[in-house]
């Protein structure tokens, strides 16, 4: 028996058709709020402001920049800005970040999922001093350790590495993950184990076909979750890296800012072109990006 | 090695009847948490502990730190930056989370409506999370540069300008993040107590004080935890934006612990001032622990 053949909750609609409100929206937001619109659109005009305003000057020849209000469009607008960027070693420092975001995506999932599903289904002291050990550690800034581990990965001859940034940025991205999987393993109910129990799977198996296939969504939210660490991650790249080989690109924006100096279209159009990847990730993946991290408040 | 139990076939629990009931398929080997905790205990814990043994030493940051007694501490104690700091970074905390937690509540209960107009401006309002902390902060640097940026005038020159300007870039980075945290809490305020609300008589402001605030109580204590240890994290934002500028007037907890570190080359007191921030984190996630009910192991999804 496999536990697709278990009986799924019934939704019980009993209420008949006539009774329930015509409209799909709800009931307390049928009427227009025009303060809630009007708030809406200023809180657009937060956000969009400086969207625009950073295109904008991104395009701008860096002789018009000085004195230039940066809310004006570009009179001649200019793709170099782009191009210095991009020859200076741009592709390298992304190329760096894909690789620091995807070691870290991938020990925080081969170390939290086993780890989480020992902390849901077994009540020793031990694992429940482990779990405790993880609430700890989800506040813990990193800011607080980063002396220590200076020392710690000098010591271990990873000073200048990308390893020096991804082992930290994992292990700093496992407190959420671990909370956010233990919320979502919760919901695997009892007759779904003792269903493959009956089987005889092991719980190897159990971990295989049953946990992770039924986890799906909170494995997806770990994933952005921890890829967004590395993505945003600066104080362990500043401090545990030196020389271009391992720069990430948090670290070179900020390098471009003594390089490029008062060349401020330069500057931005480095920001915009950071920001690019992530927003293709968030066209393509926007609604299980979305829906993951909604969980977090929602649960 | 693995523990397979056949239903019906009850664990000999005898020293924890708590757990007999539960659990009896499934239960994993603790082999299996073995690996994570030893890697998170190794580069989270140990420097943890290692900070608190480094803020009683000397160390330049090459060599072996000298042990040197309780100097860091005293001179820590003694130190008018430290006070200031504090007072900073709790200031920074308070006034980030009211600003956060209105405004994210508001357009959060706004965009758990489902009309097609708020689906498109919700995306648009996730756009800043979507930038690095570096990213937003080198913005906001150039767009508030006094010869170049929206506003003619040297903000971040100014105490009260600078402390307003990483509050704003703050927000403007995670209010996304928690609205969204909003939007997910009150979509599951089950409807019913709104037509009956609406059967009684009450107006919407009614029903957003009387059920839509305490339902949103837990939402608003996970996420206004997050706020508070993030905003300890606005380290980026001060370094790029004010270098914790004007003077030292936003040099906030770990900015001045990465200045006595790795500016001075000060690694004993910079040790001290983060076992300081040590202590507040914990002090703040027991807390968190506390108040969220994230130690109960129970299904989210019990009772509904």
């Amino acid at each position: 028996m496999s536990h697709d053949t278990l009986p799924r909750p019934v939704r019980t609609d009993s209420a008949p058709a006539a009774e329930r409100p015509p409209s799909r929206r709800r009931h307390w937001s049928r009427r227009a709020n025009p303060l809630a619109g009007a708030g809406t659109l200023v809180w657009l005009a937060v956000v969009i402001i400086p969207i625009y305003a950073m295109i904008s000057a991104s395009l701008t020849h860096q002789d018009e920049a000085l004195g230039h209000n940066a809310l004006k469009p570009p009179s001649h607008p200019t793709l170099d800005n782009y191009s210095t960027v991009l020859n200076n070693g741009f592709g390298h420092l992304l190329w760096n970040t894909v690789l620091a975001a995807a070691g870290v995506v991938l020990i925080v999932l081969v170390l939290c999922v086993p780890l989480s599903y020992v902390a849901v289904r077994t009540r020793s002291v031990w694992s429940g001093a482990a779990f405790r050990l993880f609430l700890l550690g989800v506040a813990i800034p990193a800011q607080a350790v980063v002396v220590p581990l200076y020392l710690m990965i000098a010591k271990l001859n990873l000073y200048d590495s990308l390893l020096a940034i991804v082992l930290p940025t994992a292990a700093f991205a496992m407190p959420v993950s671990v909370l956010i999987l233990t919320g979502t393993l919760r919901d695997i109910s009892e007759e779904m184990y003792e269903a493959m129990a009956l089987d005889g799977a092991s719980t190897t198996r159990m971990l295989f076909q049953l946990v992770i296939p039924m986890s799906k969504g909170g494995i997806s939210t770990v994933v952005i979750y921890s890829a967004l660490q590395a993505w945003n991650g600066f104080l362990f790249p500043l401090i545990f890296t030196q020389s271009d080989g391992p720069r990430v690109l948090t670290l070179g924006l900020f390098d471009y800012v003594s390089e490029f100096g008062v060349n401020i279209p330069a500057i931005l159009a480095s920001v915009v072109l950071s920001g690019v990847p992530i927003f293709i990730v968030y066209l393509v993946a926007r609604r299980s990006l979305v829906g993951g991290l909604m969980g977090v408040g929602g649960k | 090695m693995s523990v397979t139990q056949v239903k019906g076939g009850p664990r000999n629990d005898a020293g924890r009847p708590r757990s007999a009931r539960r659990n009896r398929a499934g239960r994993p080997s603790a082999a299996l948490a073995v690996p994570g905790v030893l890697f998170f205990a190794f580069f989270a814990i140990a420097p943890m502990l290692l900070a608190f043994y480094l803020s009683f030493t000397k160390w330049n940051g090459l060599g072996d730190p000298q042990p040197t007694g309780l100097a860091n501490w005293r001179k820590l104690l003694g130190d008018e930056r430290l006070t200031q700091s504090l007072t900073v970074t709790v200031a920074l905390t308070v006034v980030s989370w009211a600003f956060q937690t209105v405004i994210s509540l508001l357009l959060g209960v706004w965009a758990a409506g489902r009309q097609r107009n708020r689906a498109v401006l919700s995306a648009i309002f996730f756009v800043p999370f979507l930038l690095s902390s570096t990213a937003i902060s080198l913005l906001f640097y150039a767009l508030l540069d006094p010869n170049f940026g929206i506003i003619h005038r040297d903000t971040l020159g100014t105490t009260s300008g600078a402390f307003l300007a990483i509050v704003f870039v703050g927000g403007w980075q995670f209010i996304p993040f928690h609205t969204l945290i909003y939007q997910g809490g009150a979509r599951q305020i089950p409807e019913v107590l709104y037509q009956a609300a609406a059967i009684d008589g009450a107006g919407r402001l009614r029903q957003f004080f009387s059920i839509t605030l305490p339902q949103l109580r837990n939402t608003a204590t996970t996420s206004g935890v997050l706020m508070v240890v993030g905003s300890l994290t606005y380290f980026e934002t001060v370094l790029i934006l004010t270098q914790g500028g004007p003077g030292t007037d936003t040099a906030i907890l770990p900015y001045l612990m990465y200045e006595a570190g790795f500016k001075s080359y000060d690694f004993g007191y910079a040790s001290a001032v983060a076992s300081f921030l040590v202590l507040a984190a914990t002090a703040l996630s027991l807390l968190m622990v506390k108040l969220s009910g994230f130690g109960a192991m129970r299904s989210t999804r019990e009772g509904m």
